[in-house]
């Protein structure tokens, strides 16, 4: 017997896109109608059936598993949690209290993405808005160092290329659409104009702009490899819109610069600010990074880098930064939490974790949970388990689970293994 | 069971000023001395020591989207303002949660914070529809505090459709199925018209100017929004920021504002942030005479002051004009948030200086304000947190009410221009400790709609807090005694003793469900969340408390 769920959500990447309709047969999903590829082998791939927990390479019972989880963080003097980017937010807030009480470092995969944008944020504010403003009112769209054709897939038909709104009645044909980047990649297919630029210039780019705009006469015949009067038109446009938004990724957050780059786009978007409306659009990857963000931040004043050791939250990105943590070898145990580090740290970070004792909660048994110690195959939130996400623009969605469950959530084994702590 | 014997009560929705009498409690509620066995009762001596209800706060920036842009924005505010875990009792194992901040602290700690200070109950000032649900989702880590949120709907989209097709009874049913489905308390106006602008880099600064697109008025979002507040029975009152927020020359705009909601019930909120005089570009000067001349007069009319504080804090509004002009202004960091086919916001620190002209007369109009406004009932204690300054600087503003030497010290301090004709020596009054409960919780709780809240009578909540009567009302504000939260002693001394959830307050009107159609057609036309994902389920909130609404 099939069963259909309607508006199910899709909590793959940071779109949480809200209209999947799921088909179901013996638990199993077997259609997730309108999804992206990468939204239909998340809700297809997926296998719920409930799994014993893993303690040193032997399946054992839920309550076993607990108490080794609570026994590795009474021992541990410096433990390290990490992730969060890829559950619901009651998950998220439960990994935090968790921190608090044993007086963790507790990072997220904000630190390996967009932590560098929350840098910027912080040096300079942030001018942004909600997507449906975008597709509303957006008359000019910029996509800087970012491939939503393949990162975010639905992002052009939901929210920035196509879709109709109050000002841009005609959608696609209302809107002029621009791309930079260091290559050609199937997003700078999509627009109008693309400007390439030569790897590790974002800075000057976007530096040269901003004096563009500030009527400053730039005498360089091309800046990072482009031509001046290809700037010249952009400057241009931008100023002479209506409502712009730049979509902004990890082009510019992980390569030379970093947060650096960001800052300089930040400026250039509160400048604009002072001749039309822009906004800029962080397009976050994991469906519930955002959230992490949030969570962390209200609940220690930080979005990412937490230190409790003190008792309370201290702040350093760089210093409790988890890469950074592991490859100075600071932490004696681990808690990964919804995110796969072994398969995305750098060598000598993701060497050092697999020689401390670490536990691992994830629906799927990644690379991480291969080498850990404890292996805890928790429900995966957005399926089989419901919770909360937080959309790349911060508005945050309920998802209910659309299959029953017979696995655990991360929520509930996370106060189990609190319980059971001595400490 | 709790008695608390032999202490001077001051319950001003009683009309009990300073007498001694005994409370007693039972269940979390206040009882008659009848009901209780005395054998069996906790007592409390408060002999020569001052009891009140608990504190109220009827507008303060605590939880939603702006406010926690505003933390992750400023790790300077959470620096030096750390506040450890502490563990509550051993078996079983409590701990209070850690935290950080002082003008936009984290969860916990601002919860801890308010409690510490005596306050029970705390009202977000305003939360965007869109992101109720996050506002919501804080709350639910704002423990012991009772909370609610105002809901922006003064640029709301489809409001504004139904004003300029003259068709309110839609608008209202409207408001109704979205004060439903954001588990709201009340109806929020942030500069009515102005925020919409805003999206086109323009505003509003007159009553009648329009708002691009829709072709309606301030004037009539907020007569249509005060109308639907009184056809629905909501509990509060239209809460309302006006036009031209921090502008010199404002008062003018202001009075007229108040002066339209003649004959209507209405709650202008931060009224020092709206009663500059001067004009632009010309030094400025306090206008509170002018505002507080008509609120005198308008017995209809009830405002909280949003007094400055000075020092660092952090500024946010939904209007976000105002926070990018502080921004060019100050050069300070900006955050700014459009909210899809709602509203706007944005987020600035600001340093509040005695020496800047501009600054002190803020101060001034304030304290003018408290002063000048005869009737207690009507002017409320805020400093929109944390626009004026934290709250926890509420002690510091009682004393200044309270104790005129201390004003005039601190009005020595500040920049002589301001002091130049400056009303403030002129006000002889000072505060007393009846009219102190009645601006900080008795007031409060009675124009918010809280009616078992704010007052010691029989059946009410025992949210109680017990001072020590000390001269300097600062310290004795800032610290008190006892704090009882539904009768449980959450505070001894200014120091948390025990940590449980509050609840939190919101209204769900009756309407004619025809309305739903057009919502969901709404939503699929104006925003990018299926109408199925909207709404607040009860199932999110773990404490709530759906309050009555009386059409």
């Amino acid at each position: 017997m099939t069963t259909t769920v309607e508006n199910a959500v899709c909590t793959f990447c940071g779109c949480l896109c809200d209209d999947i309709r799921v088909e179901i047969e013996n638990d199993r999903i077997v259609k997730a109608k309108r999804a992206c590829a990468n939204g239909r082998g998340m809700f297809m791939d997926y296998d719920p059936t409930p799994r014993k927990p893993r303690v040193a390479g032997k399946a054992v019972s839920w309550k076993q598993a607990v108490k080794a989880c609570a026994r590795i963080l009474d021992d541990a003097e410096s433990p390290l949690i990490y992730g969060l980017s890829s559950t619901s937010t009651e998950a998220q807030k439960k990994t935090v209290a968790l921190a608090d009480r044993i007086g963790a470092m507790i990072d997220t995969t904000s630190s390996v993405c967009h932590g560098p944008t929350g840098l910027a944020m912080q040096a300079l504010g942030e001018a942004t808005c909600t997507l449906g403003e975008v597709a509303n009112r957006a008359d000019l769209v910029i996509f800087w160092g970012c491939n939503p054709a393949e990162a975010h897939m639905r992002h052009f038909s939901r929210y920035s290329l196509t879709p109709k709104g109050r000002l841009v009645p005609e959608g696609r044909k209302d809107r002029t659409v621009w791309g930079v980047d260091v290559r050609p990649t199937k997003t700078s297919r999509m627009v109008d104009h693309f400007i390439q630029i030569d790897p590790g210039s974002d800075y000057e780019v976007l530096t040269t702009l901003r004096a563009m705009l500030k009527g400053y006469r730039i005498e360089a015949e091309q800046i990072g490899g482009v031509p001046l009067t290809q700037l010249t038109e952009l400057a241009h446009a931008m100023k002479t819109c209506r409502f712009g938004a730049v979509c902004m990724g990890m082009g510019l957050t992980m390569t030379r610069g970093r947060d650096l780059n960001v800052r300089e786009l930040f400026a250039l978007v509160a400048d604009l600010n002072s001749q039309t409306r822009f906004s800029v659009v962080p397009m976050r990857g994991h469906s519930n990074v955002a959230g992490a963000d949030q969570v962390m931040t209200w609940q220690t004043g930080y979005p990412f880098a937490v230190s409790f050791a003190k008792g309370y939250p201290v702040y350093g990105p760089g210093e409790f930064t988890a890469v950074d943590v592991l490859a100075r070898k600071e932490a004696d145990a681990a808690l990964i939490i919804a995110s796969d580090p072994a398969a995305h740290f750098p060598r000598k970070a993701a060497a050092y974790l697999e020689t401390i004792p670490t536990i691992v909660l994830d629906p799927e048994e990644n690379l991480t949970a291969r080498t850990a110690e404890i292996f805890l195959p928790t429900a995966c939130a957005g399926i089989d388990a419901s919770g909360t996400f937080y959309r790349m623009d911060n508005i945050s969605i309920h998802a209910q689970a659309v299959v029953a469950s017979g696995r655990p959530t991360d929520q509930d084994i996370l106060q189990d293994i609190m319980e059971a702590m001595q400490t | 069971m709790i008695g608390i014997i032999n202490g001077r009560v001051y319950d001003p929705c009683n009309g009990i000023d300073g007498k001694v009498r005994d409370i007693w409690v039972k269940d979390g509620r206040i009882v008659s001395p009848a009901e209780v066995d005395r054998s069996a009762a906790d007592i409390i001596d408060a002999d020569g020591m001052v009891v009140m209800p608990g504190g109220v706060d009827i507008h303060s920036h605590i939880a939603g989207g702006k406010v926690n842009a505003g933390r992750k924005m400023r790790p300077d505010d959470s620096r030096g303002h750390e506040r450890p875990s502490r563990e509550l009792s051993q078996s079983p194992r409590v701990y209070t949660r850690s935290g950080t901040g002082r003008s936009v602290a984290s969860t916990f700690k601002t919860a801890y914070d308010y409690v510490e200070m005596g306050y029970t109950t705390v009202m977000e000032g305003a939360s965007p529809p869109l992101m109720a649900r996050h506002t919501h989702e804080e709350f639910e880590d704002i423990p012991i505090l009772d909370k609610g949120g105002y809901i922006l709907m003064g640029n709301n989209h489809f409001i504004m459709d139904c004003i300029r097709r003259n068709e309110k009874e839609k608008a209202r049913d409207y408001v109704a199925w979205l004060l439903g489905a954001t588990k709201g308390f009340g109806i929020k106006i942030v500069n009515p018209g102005g925020v919409e602008n805003f999206k086109y880099k323009q505003n509003v600064t007159d009553l009648d100017d329009k708002v691009i697109g829709f072709d309606v008025t301030p004037r009539r979002i907020l007569e249509t929004l005060s109308w639907i507040n009184d056809e629905l029975g909501l509990p509060h009152v239209p809460h309302i920021h006006g036009l031209n927020l921090g502008l010199n020359g404002n008062a003018d705009i202001t009075a007229e504002t108040l002066i339209a909601m003649t004959g209507r019930e209405a709650h202008f909120t931060h009224l020092q942030f709206m009663s500059y005089g001067g004009e632009m570009g010309k030094p400025v000067r306090s206008a509170a005479e002018v505002t507080a001349r008509v609120v005198n007069a308008n017995p209809n009319i009830t405002v909280d002051v949003g007094q400055v504080v000075f020092g660092d804090t952090t500024t946010m509004t939904a209007d976000g004009p105002v926070q990018y002009r502080l921004h060019a202004l100050t050069g300070n960091k900006w955050f700014n948030d459009d909210v899809e086919a709602e509203t706007g916001g944005g987020v600035t620190p600001c340093v509040y200086r005695k020496s800047n002209p501009f600054n002190a007369v803020q101060w001034l109009v304030g304290l003018e304000l408290f002063l000048l406004i005869e009737d207690p009932w009507r002017v409320y204690l805020t400093t929109d947190h944390p626009n004026g300054g934290p709250f926890t600087c509420y002690p510091q503003v009682i004393r200044m009410l309270m104790d005129r030497d201390f004003r005039m010290q601190a009005f020595e301090g500040i920049s002589k221009l301001a002091r130049k004709n400056a009303l403030l020596p002129e006000l002889d009054r000072e505060y007393s400790l009846y009219e102190i409960a009645i601006i900080t919780r008795a007031g409060t709780a009675k124009r918010i709609g809280l009616d078992w809240k704010g007052h010691l009578g029989v059946g009410a909540d025992a949210d109680i807090t017990v001072y020590a009567d000390m001269e300097d009302r600062e310290a004795m504000f800032a610290r008190p005694r006892y704090v009882f939260k539904d009768g449980v002693l959450v505070a001894r001394d200014g120091q948390i003793v025990c940590e449980r959830p509050g609840q939190t307050v919101y209204v769900s009107p009756d309407y004619d469900t025809a309305i739903e159609k057009e919502v969901r057609r709404h939503i699929e036309d104006n925003y990018t969340i299926a109408f199925e994902h909207y709404a607040v389920s009860e199932k999110e909130l773990s404490n709530g408390r759906q309050v009555a609404c009386k059409p």
